[in-house]
């Protein structure tokens, strides 16, 4: 009895140990301005939507009582977050997904080897990459295009996607497609019509996984972008005011910027360890 | 004879297919990968500086020397070293101690491991812009909720002492829930019957733990450790936004200190030398890791 109450109460403080710093910048996002700086730190408060409106260039003008100097650029950002995560989603999964399906199902030469290799291009530091990458677009004309953080991101997450989807496609009968072959589809046919839609939460997961890789993403956005095509996290870094940093605001863009992780955390929830471990945990 | 000519095609028809299949991705992760890894190779031999345009002339191993004969990297090697050493060892012992308390499911565990599990999957470079204003010496947070135990206030990232176990903190709060993660996922595929003999045997709790829960789980739980070591020890996005490696260089780790190098001094040739050698032990750290996940998938 005594081990159960001291359990549950070490459940509740770690709950709010990882909890209350989340739910402690969601909240400032909707505090008036002194608030956000009150001593001692305020936990009931009239809420206000002006930090959204701003951040939205809905009502511009109340921005500059922050300190802001013009529009504020997130929109624009948030935009190129979307469409850039989006796309080399699109590009790395179904590559990895093919990928997968070989590696699965045929006998390749040199296997083991191919896989880690694939795996190790993943465990390189962003930093040390990030220089030849840097050297390398600034040759080609690739700095601040939304191609080139896109072909860099389908890149990083491909070594992922291949990994994961050979673990689900693995999970995939072999029966299933040979009674297709039986029945006269090739092997492509077999493999779009008969493993593709069984594959189908595995190559959601998957696309999940690296949707949140993409969007997280900072460095490489940080050097490889300046205007046009940068993304969301570095400007969130970047906003301030002339009266020191505009906290509110900030808040408020990352509450936005958030939302969608965690709304996708609870959609891939049986799959995190899997995800998070390359597919070498199953369950 | 017609059996032979099928087959024949059969096996042209799969070679093909694993060609279109499996080429583009071969494809990508050298042109994407190998070719930039290359060319920094190459320009680690040189002078080359991508903000002034002089001719290029090749220098020898003199980046290399350099850079390994400045005693400044081995400080921030050490910087980083004990920053992985504190993160991942108190994300361990957290981590494991989480999961032994949620390894009996409850009313409700689903939702509460779900969302214990959030920090790890948001970005860091936005962790660590939040952290900063709950780690404000004045209005912050923290200094709030330690006053409250009538201690006294911190300064969490401009004291030199303490600015890197706040960076740790922050890395502790963010990864406990993967260490967590992974062990439940061992605790929980351990075979209750193991548990219900050793009751018949009237085994006490510690011999249970050390002779059935350890020996069980401990393929995964160095499996998370080496994850989160190698992630640790490339620590930038935190570091960057947090103290951009101060206050001085106490918080300089490596990746903090070749990001400097390339796009602060732009000492191209020199950092391309750097993350060489940062590639060599990263590549020997990961290859432990590799070694892992194959006998664990054995």
């Amino acid at each position: 009895m005594v081990w159960k109450v001291t359990k549950s109460i070490l459940i509740v403080l770690a709950l709010v140990f990882f909890l209350l710093p989340i739910y402690w910048i969601v909240a400032t996002s909707f505090k008036q301005w002194p608030d956000i700086f009150a001593i001692p730190p305020k936990f009931t408060f009239r809420g206000t939507f002006v930090h959204y409106l701003t951040l939205f260039n809905i009502r511009p003008e109340e921005a500059a009582k922050f300190g802001q100097v013009g529009k504020s650029l997130f929109p624009p950002r948030f935009l190129n977050s979307i469409v850039i995560a989006g796309v080399s989603t699109a590009l790395s999964v179904a590559l990895g997904t093919f990928s997968a399906y070989a590696f699965s199902r045929f006998r390749v030469r040199g296997e083991n080897d191919l896989l880690f290799f694939i795996l190790s291009t993943r465990m390189l530091p962003p930093v040390v990459v990030g220089i030849p990458f840097f050297v390398v677009y600034r040759a080609l004309g690739l700095i601040d295009t939304h191609i080139g953080l896109i072909l860099l991101y389908m890149t990083f997450n491909l070594s992922f996607s291949v990994w994961l989807m050979k673990g689900f496609i693995d999970e995939i009968p072999k029966e299933f497609e040979e009674a297709a072959l039986v029945d006269g589809y090739t092997r492509f046919e077999a493999f779009f019509k008969v493993v593709l839609p069984q594959a189908l939460s595995g190559i959601a997961a998957t696309a999940v996984f690296c949707l949140i890789a993409a969007w997280n993403e900072f460095f490489f956005a940080l050097i490889l972008t300046s205007e046009r095509a940068r993304t969301a996290p570095p400007s969130i870094a970047a906003i301030q005011g002339t009266s020191g940093i505009n906290w509110g605001q900030i808040a408020a863009g990352v509450t936005v910027f958030l939302l969608p992780v965690v709304v996708f955390t609870f959609l891939v929830r049986k799959y995190l360890a899997r995800g998070l471990t390359f597919g070498v945990i199953k369950r | 004879m017609k059996d032979g000519a099928k087959l024949y095609r059969k096996e042209i028809s799969e070679y093909r297919m694993k060609l279109l299949f499996i080429g583009p991705t071969i494809l990508v992760l050298i042109v994407m990968n190998i070719f930039p890894l290359l060319w920094s190779l190459g320009l680690s031999f040189t002078n080359y500086s991508s903000l002034v345009s002089r001719k290029i002339s090749f220098v020898g191993f003199a980046n290399y020397a350099k850079v390994l004969s400045d005693p400044l990297i081995w400080r921030y090697f050490q910087i980083t070293a004990r920053l992985v050493v504190v993160a991942v060892g108190v994300e361990f012992l957290l981590g494991f101690g989480l999961a032994l308390l949620l390894k009996e499911r409850f009313k409700g565990w689903g939702l509460v491991t779900t969302l214990m599990l959030i920090p790890m999957m948001l970005s860091p470079v936005v962790v660590g812009l939040f952290w900063t204003f709950i780690m404000d010496a004045n209005f912050g947070l923290l200094n709030f909720l330690l006053s409250l135990f009538g201690l006294r206030r911190v300064l969490w990232l401009t004291d030199p002492k303490i600015a890197l176990y706040s960076i740790a903190l922050v890395d502790i709060w963010m990864w406990t829930p993967f260490v967590m993660l992974i062990s439940l996922t061992g605790l929980l595929a351990i075979p209750q019957s193991l548990y219900e003999a050793a009751d018949i045997d009237m085994a006490s709790f510690w011999f249970k733990f050390r002779r059935i829960t350890l020996p069980l789980v401990s393929p995964l739980l160095i499996l998370a450790v080496l994850f989160r070591v190698i992630d640790a020890f490339k620590m930038f996005d935190l570091v960057f936004i947090m103290t951009g490696g101060g206050p001085g260089d106490v918080t300089e780790t490596i990746s903090m200190s070749l990001y400097r190098l390339a796009f602060n001094k732009f000492k191209t040739g020199e950092s391309c030398a750097m993350a060489y050698i940062i590639l060599i032990l990263i590549i020997a750290l990961s290859n432990l890791l590799i070694r892992w996940i194959q006998r664990t998938r054995a």
